[in-house]
């Protein structure tokens, strides 16, 4: 065991900051588009080997249910908890392939994931993605819908506060690590109690109405402001004090220009790749805010499933989740080339 | 602290202890934050060992006539649909709640600190698998792992504990896993080498104890995100279960009245936020108080 080697504190640089770092700038330019291409190249295998693992970790979840697993799905199909004769289980154990060994299942598996098939609901008895594609737009509207309101008042909230006075700066900053800390239902409860069942400028049960996403999507965005918030004023403040917003202010822009076209692009950077991470948050956090406003979406779904113990919706959101958090996080590895010009002209 | 023996201090020692006993005043005055903390904190172990020295009421004695009524100065919380009192519930639910939060954060860093050494310090493959285990389970939003694994044991407060551990260890582990490579990359590692020591000695000897003792703080910390996470699966139904006056249950139970008795839930909510607050408050300071002890 050597206890500092070169590639540990590759390592180390590499994941410290979870971004892309950019190497060392080389002294042929050939040979850095080579470093960057196989820097990409290890960010896919790595997004891959994820997957996989998650993959895995789905399969072996749905093994690991206590009892034997057909005489399970029979009962919770019947909604009783009785023993059953090998006669009744055959047709189970045939339509979810429990008679081959286990290896052979884990591989059918794998192969269903490729095909897109994320396997049989034990209550329903139809494809999980027929299930989860019912329920998911639903569930991507409000997530997104969410995000684009972190966003905005996360935007506004650093931009008015950041780089102001003393005790301006401490309450935006407060108001940042109070917001981010805060649990989603208690969000959600206080909304719904003001502005739902007190003002009544929203309605209680959000449903589907268009209307009835407002206060889903700010109780989901309310903390994600507050997080983003954190990373974005502290990149706000050291940008301030950058020469390019002293040469700025020279050529005689004003505030409020300085802050919206300079600094904010730059202090945004960290966000971004927040973001990427936020996506699973936020879905995870749709789960408590669609049981909270009686909203459609995979969060309902994945809450029914849970207490039924349809173990495959449960792998197969688990698994679309993990799915969606690798791809988001490539993406916006993609994103901080075009956001930042100095990452592109290494590129 | 030096200044205990400040009852009957040796007459030479008065004069150095007088000026450091007042800048600690000074220092436990300008936060005021401490304070606060603290007197909750003691307070919310108060009620955990004996809530009966905070309310005389039980917890689960049902007055029907006075079903769902507002917070007065009878009942400071309000009670619930059966009349039973809210703040007695609470008290009495701190024992459950507290002790759920506990057990989870202890497992979560158990299980943090084991995959985040073998992960910085095992041998070479074994330290790739296990970075690489830890990066699949960051995949998984929190509750996301957690809710798988009560999908398979099915809800209760052992589940509740073993979930939440689940759920929030990974992002410990890659912590740890950093604070220790970070300790490995240090000067004072190389110079230990450099002496010639041998490696597992400087590992327990200089290594571990420099990336452990930030936990200190971090267990603090992570004892109010455990409940915050403990009680959002009660939320959902699928923690401990109501009757009992644990506070995610509480949620769980105030959830049918949340439009004509909002405070079954916002009271119990804004309980766990304070407890949230003060180990967090308490976890900044500890913090806080290691790095001046270090230098």
């Amino acid at each position: 065991m050597t206890l500092t080697s070169p590639t540990d504190r590759s390592i180390l640089t590499h994941d410290a900051t979870g971004s892309p770092v950019p190497g060392p700038a080389g002294p042929v330019p050939r040979r850095r588009s080579l470093v960057v291409g196989l820097g990409v190249l290890r960010r896919l295998g790595a997004a891959l080997i994820t997957l996989w693992g998650a993959a895995t970790l789905a399969f072996f979840a749905q093994m690991a249910l206590p009892g034997d697993r057909a005489t399970t799905i029979f009962n919770i199909r019947a909604g009783q908890a009785i023993e059953r004769t090998p006669e009744e289980l055959a047709p189970i154990n045939q339509a979810f392939g429990l008679q081959h060994p286990v290896l052979v299942q884990y591989l059918d598996y794998l192969g269903g994931l490729l095909r897109g098939d994320l396997g049989t609901s034990y209550q329903q008895f139809r494809p999980v993605t027929a299930i989860i594609g019912e329920q998911f737009p639903s569930t991507v509207v409000l997530g997104l819908t969410a995000i684009l309101f972190a966003w905005i008042l996360m935007v506004l909230w650093v931009t008015l506060t950041a780089g102001r006075p003393a005790w301006v700066r401490s309450l935006g900053a407060f108001v940042d690590t109070a917001t981010a800390g805060l649990p989603h239902y208690w969000i959600g409860i206080l909304l719904l109690v003001v502005f739902a069942a007190g003002l009544g400028w929203f309605p209680v049960i959000s449903a589907d109405k268009p209307s009835g996403i407002v206060l889903p999507a700010l109780t989901l965005a309310i903390p994600l402001a507050g997080f983003l918030g954190q990373s974005t004023r502290t990149e706000f403040e050291s940008t301030l004090g950058q020469p390019f917003v002293t040469t700025a202010r020279l050529r005689g822009l004003g505030d409020a220009t300085v802050r919206l076209r300079h600094v904010l692009r730059h202090a945004l950077l960290p966000a971004v790749t927040l973001s990427g991470w936020a996506i699973g948050a936020t879905l995870s956090g749709a789960v408590i805010v669609e049981s909270l406003y009686s909203r459609r979406g995979i969060g309902t779904v994945l809450v029914n499933a849970v207490n039924q113990q349809d173990l495959p919706v449960v792998t197969g959101i688990v698994v679309l989740v993990a799915a969606i958090y690798v791809v988001a996080n490539l993406l916006v590895d993609a994103l901080y080339l075009v956001l930042d010009p100095r990452l592109r002209s290494q590129a | 602290m030096s200044t205990e023996t400040v009852d009957s201090p040796p007459s030479g020692r008065i004069e150095r202890d007088r000026p450091s006993r007042q800048r600690a005043l000074t220092r436990i005055a300008a936060r005021p934050g401490l304070i606060l903390a603290t007197v909750f904190a003691a307070l919310f172990v108060l009620a955990a060992l004996a809530p009966g020295a905070l309310t005389r009421t039980d917890p689960m004695a049902l007055d029907l006539g006075h079903s769902l009524a507002a917070p007065s100065l009878a009942h400071p919380f309000g009670t619930d649909e059966q009349g039973r009192d809210l703040f007695a519930r609470v008290v009495h639910g701190t024992r459950l709640s507290l002790g759920i939060g506990l057990g989870a954060a202890a497992v979560s860093l158990a299980l943090a600190v084991v995959l985040g050494s073998v992960a910085s310090l095992g041998p070479r493959w074994l330290r790739a698998v296990v970075s690489r285990l830890i990066e699949i389970q960051f995949a998984f939003p929190t509750l996301l792992l957690a809710l798988l694994l009560v999908a398979i044991t099915g809800p209760s407060a052992v589940t509740q504990v073993f979930a939440v551990a689940i759920g929030t260890a990974p992002g410990y582990a890659r912590m740890i896993r950093g604070q220790i490579l970070q300790a490995k990359g240090s000067a004072y590692v190389e110079a230990a080498l450099a002496l010639g020591h041998p490696q597992g000695a400087i590992v327990r000897r200089h290594v571990l104890p420099n990336a452990v003792r930030p936990l200190v703080s971090v267990f603090a910390m992570s004892i109010g995100q455990s409940i915050v996470w403990a009680s959002s699966l009660a939320f959902l139904g699928l923690g401990v279960a109501p009757p009992s006056p644990e506070w995610g249950a509480l949620l769980d139970a105030g959830r049918l009245y949340i439009v004509h008795a909002p405070w079954l839930t916002v009271v119990p909510g804004l309980v766990i936020v304070v407890l949230a607050v003060v180990a967090t408050t308490l976890g900044n300071h500890l913090r806080l108080a290691l790095e001046r002890g270090e230098r």
